[in-house]
């Protein structure tokens, strides 16, 4: 009885400790930017064109290219990565030919998002002729995107109970209507999730952006889907590294705005599905 | 297997709604039908009785083509509805599912509310005009016996109806498409015996509309409710003949067994 007691005793302390040891570092990070950033912060920061080599001014075209970058991405990776998943999960019978297409998507989830900054500036920019641009960057985080777009939508689109399809079937419906009518509706909030994590992702990375539409300096914003942009993730990087005597202001300020910015949009997206999941009736 | 005369088997000269010619079925390399063969009169219930993982479910499904959806699956034989093969190449399965409803064992509402459950078949089907989809949602709620219960619930959501209800929104799905045919898979088999009344009642008067095959979900229910009866054992079709006489004057030694209670 005295031992049990004990053991759970320290048990239960050492999970607290280690779930300690999670939040404390998120906690400390967040509010080191915060209390070293919050003062840079201003409305001139964030609507205006930087100046004096970045010293100065403001971070608009960077804040504008991270939210044009991940639209793009969404646009390109969306409806590639859900028809992937629908056809994976819905359509494609067991064969070596599936079997390979999956674990080129498991290994392509684990290849350093450098790779696929090499990948699209031999690709997009080079090949395709895109040149270094917000096409050829949005696609290039597309692809990084992608695999984990289609294994949590398929596994979304999974976890729809067969029965369904089964009973829409046996009312005369096709395969498309099951889908359409029940299953999709079913995996949207899963979906959603999926899309959201991939696309966070890809609004905080610097490597895929690096050599495919990163401006180091462009004080304007982009016209078109050809045109460089400054993005949030490699400006940090360059007033972190790149440039002699930064106000420090200015770069806690500028992850700030990057880690705010993540949030926000995952906060939204967070609304949306939870829209779509009251719609559901249970 | 013993073969019926026209003296015990009125049914005999009816023509069939569906028959069943020579069928054997495979899932995987496992036989779950050898060679059956089996006609099926119209506007009478017919049910296949006999111990689990005889085949019943098996041969119900193959009668819509449920069984499409299953993979590594071998069918030989024939099967026909009107005399039509319904595994002929030109056959639309999806019309053919809306001529052959099915209810299933267990309740399984769709998501949605009372009403879009039961215009799910309509409307997958294209039909629109609301004039004519509310016409059918009453019809089929009052010829599955559930009208009275749910006509002040039809926006509720389906999961919110009990057990009994559900299985009798399920049949009004079925009957909402107005088959021909009716196949049923032990469809109380998860219900109160009020309920169960209440489904079998409406069966009876179902039958003068539509074709019944039936897996009932005990002995005693296939003796209430069959017109005709079908025995299988191990995927095999030991004996068929019309209900009172099966149960009373079982020809074959097995089927005694069965109906007795020494098995199964």
């Amino acid at each position: 009885m005295g031992t049990r007691f004990i053991v759970q005793r320290v048990g239960f302390v050492m999970l607290s400790l280690i779930a300690l040891a999670v939040v404390v570092p998120i906690l400390v990070i967040v509010g080191v930017i915060v209390v070293r950033g919050i003062g840079a912060i201003s409305w001139e920061f964030l609507t205006t064109m930087p100046h004096d080599g970045m010293k100065a001014g403001g971070i608009l075209p960077t804040i504008v290219g991270t939210l044009v970058l991940t639209f793009g991405t969404a646009v390109a990776a969306i409806p590639v990565g859900v028809g992937g998943a629908i056809y994976l999960s819905e359509y494609a019978r067991d064969t070596l030919f599936t079997r390979a297409i999956r674990l080129a998507i498991v290994n392509l989830a684990g290849i350093p998002s450098v790779v696929y900054g090499l990948f699209g500036l031999g690709l997009f920019v080079l090949f395709l002729h895109f040149g270094t641009s917000i096409l050829a960057g949005s696609l290039t985080l597309a692809i990084m995107t992608l695999p984990v777009i289609i294994s949590t939508s398929e596994e979304a689109l999974r976890a729809v109970p067969t029965e369904y399809r089964t009973v829409i079937a046996s009312l005369g419906g096709t395969r498309w209507q099951g889908i359409h009518y029940i299953v999709l509706p079913q995996a949207l909030p899963g979906i959603i999730t999926g899309v959201i994590l991939g696309l966070l992702r890809a609004a905080g990375e610097t490597a895929p952006i690096l050599f495919t539409v990163s401006a180091f300096f462009l004080p304007r914003l982009p016209h078109s889907p050809f045109d460089r942009t400054m993005a949030l993730p490699y400006h940090l990087y360059v007033i972190s590294t790149q440039v002699p005597g930064m106000p420090h202001e200015i770069q806690y300020g500028t992850a700030l705005v990057l880690l705010a910015l993540v949030l926000s949009m995952n906060l939204v997206a967070t609304l949306i599905r939870g829209y779509f999941r009251r719609r559901r009736p249970w | 297997m013993v073969m019926n005369t026209p003296e015990d088997d009125p049914f005999i000269d009816r023509p069939a709604k569906v028959q069943i010619e020579n069928v054997s079925y495979w899932y995987g390399d496992q036989l779950r039908l050898r060679n059956i063969s089996l006609d099926i009169p119209a506007n009478a219930i017919t049910t296949l009785i006999g111990p689990t993982g005889g085949g019943k479910s098996t041969l119900l499904r193959l009668i819509n083509r449920l069984n499409d959806l299953l993979e590594d699956t071998r069918m030989v034989g024939r099967i026909l509805l009107d005399g039509q093969d319904i595994y002929a190449p030109e056959v639309n399965v999806s019309e053919l599912r809306r001529r052959v409803g099915i209810v299933f064992a267990l309740p399984l509402p769709l998501p949605g509310t009372v009403r879009e459950n039961v215009l799910y078949g309509p409307k997958l089907a294209g039909v629109r005009d609301p004039t004519r989809l509310e016409e059918i949602l009453v019809r089929s709620l009052k010829q599955a016996a559930l009208w009275d219960e749910v006509k002040d619930r039809l926006d509720e959501p389906s999961n919110a109806l009990s057990g009994g209800q559900q299985q009798r929104l399920c049949i009004a799905r079925s009957l909402a498409m107005e088959p021909e045919v009716l196949l049923l898979d032990e469809p109380t088999s998860g219900l109160d015996p009020i309920s169960t009344g209440k489904v079998e009642e409406s069966l009876f008067a179902l039958k003068k509309h539509y074709t019944i095959i039936m897996v009932p979900h005990s002995i005693q229910q296939a003796a209430r409710v069959a017109d005709y009866a079908a025995f299988f054992l191990g995927g095999e079709l030991v004996e068929h003949q019309p209900g009172r006489n099966i149960f009373t004057a079982p020809r074959d030694k097995r089927t005694e067994d069965y109906i007795t209670g020494r098995f199964g």
